[in-house]
């Protein structure tokens, strides 16, 4: 029998083929070298893992999607404006109606001063795109319940319904208790929104979406306010009063419960913020290996290295995601776990 | 340089940390194979944690390196 005989084997041929190419093409240009300078490795790696004005595909004229800028000052208003005005011709960075661009950061031209910057930058619509994919896939396994319920599911409600029932089997119901289901929902799309978002930053091109502190912060501060919202009674009592400990250690303990109260969801930033960067730092750092040593043989090892690790860094993505829930709901359930008799 | 050995001592702590778990899994998994799977699960997210630590220090380490 061909290997290409049933459409499983027909779409693993598929993928493994387009995987191998596209992990294995190293997409790096920088237009800002001339070809007598030396190729500056960190300035790349930290131009690819940080966020951008523009989004830069491929050298050329139509390679770089230009995203809005949308700043607001005091003294000017609002502004919006397309990145394309911050480039002339010869992709040299421009003054442009009284802002300038330093850094990826916008000032005022003439006081030199910091405005608030809300643009579209390539972070932002990596969100988008992220939370589009997160829309259209869930309603989707949605409306497959809807049509087919009672009967076995097919399509893509049998590919997500394992991964659902795991989230609440093994993630959200030991740790909450009962009450689980008022979390679910908001717990079941924290961990596909990470899960998704790794993935989307792993392809090529793409942006590094769960690696940007403030992508994580926000994350972790949802976190902090429904664990310290529906923190219960017992709850607080055991962060200012803690019961079964001796009266002279009480102030102590209550001084590194509630730093315990920030640490939590500090460390839930951090977690998800390092272990997706330093992958995409370490994927980089191979690329750039090629342009280093400017010879095909080390791209080829490298393009070999670069396939496993990125490997590695796709099981990485799927136990951040498991990760950030699992402290999530533990964290809640702590919050609203029934008082114990001591 | 201390960006240099930074990094080595951090690669280190993850390959102390990571091999002992892994150790005490190899272990336990010999002790008892029918819990294999479960120990396998728990090996492997404790080691994306241990992991996490030692990235941390080589983020440090690269931005000391690069500035």
């Amino acid at each position: 029998m061909s290997v290409l005989s049933n459409k499983f084997s027909r779409f693993t041929v598929l993928f493994a083929l387009l995987f191998l190419v596209g992990c294995s093409t190293p997409s790096i240009a920088s237009e800002t070298e001339s070809d007598t300078t030396k190729f500056n490795a960190s300035e790349v790696i930290l131009h690819h893992v940080m966020d951008d004005h523009v989004w830069h595909f491929f050298d050329g004229h139509q390679g770089t999607w230009f995203l809005p800028i949308i700043v607001y000052s005091s003294e000017r208003g609002m502004d919006v404006f397309s990145s394309r005005n911050f480039y002339n011709e010869h992709h040299q960075v421009v003054e442009y109606n009284g802002y300038k661009l330093e850094h990826n950061h916008i000032y005022l031209a003439d006081s030199g001063k910091a405005v608030l910057d809300i643009s579209i930058t390539k972070n932002v619509t990596m969100l988008l795109i992220n939370a589009i994919l997160l829309l259209l896939v869930f309603l989707a396994v949605a409306k497959a319940y809807g049509k087919s319920s009672g009967k076995a599911p097919k399509g893509i409600q049998s590919f997500f319904e394992p991964i659902i029932v795991f989230v609440r089997d093994e993630i959200v119901k030991p740790n909450i208790g009962h009450h689980y289901e008022k979390y679910l929902p908001y717990l079941l799309t924290l961990f596909f929104f990470i899960l998704f978002g790794n993935f989307l930053g792993l392809l090529p091109g793409a942006g590094n979406m769960t690696g940007n502190i403030a992508v994580t912060l926000t994350l972790a501060i949802f976190t902090f306010l429904i664990t310290n919202f529906s923190g219960n009674k017992a709850y607080w009592g055991h962060i200012f009063w803690t019961p079964g400990v001796p009266m002279a250690l009480r102030p102590i303990i209550m001084l590194v419960e509630v730093i315990g109260i920030f640490t939590k969801p500090f460390s839930l930033t951090i977690r998800l913020f390092v272990a997706i960067t330093a992958g995409h730092i370490v994927l980089l750092s191979l690329i750039c290996l090629a342009f280093i040593f400017k010879s095909v043989y080390v791209g080829a090892g490298a393009s070999l290295m670069v396939l496993f690790i990125s490997l590695i860094e796709l099981l990485v993505a799927g136990i951040q995601a498991y990760v950030f829930t699992l402290f999530t709901s533990l964290y809640i359930g702590m919050a609203t776990a029934d008082h114990e008799h001591h | 340089m201390g960006a240099g050995i930074g990094a080595g001592l951090a690669a280190i702590g993850a390959g102390i940390g990571i091999g002992r778990i892994g150790g005490s899994a190899m272990e336990g998994m010999a002790r008892q194979p029918e819990a294999s799977g479960k120990i396998q699960g728990a090996m492997l997210v404790i080691a994306a944690l241990i992991e996490v630590a030692a990235l941390f220090a080589l983020v440090i380490c690269l931005m000391v390196a690069l500035s």
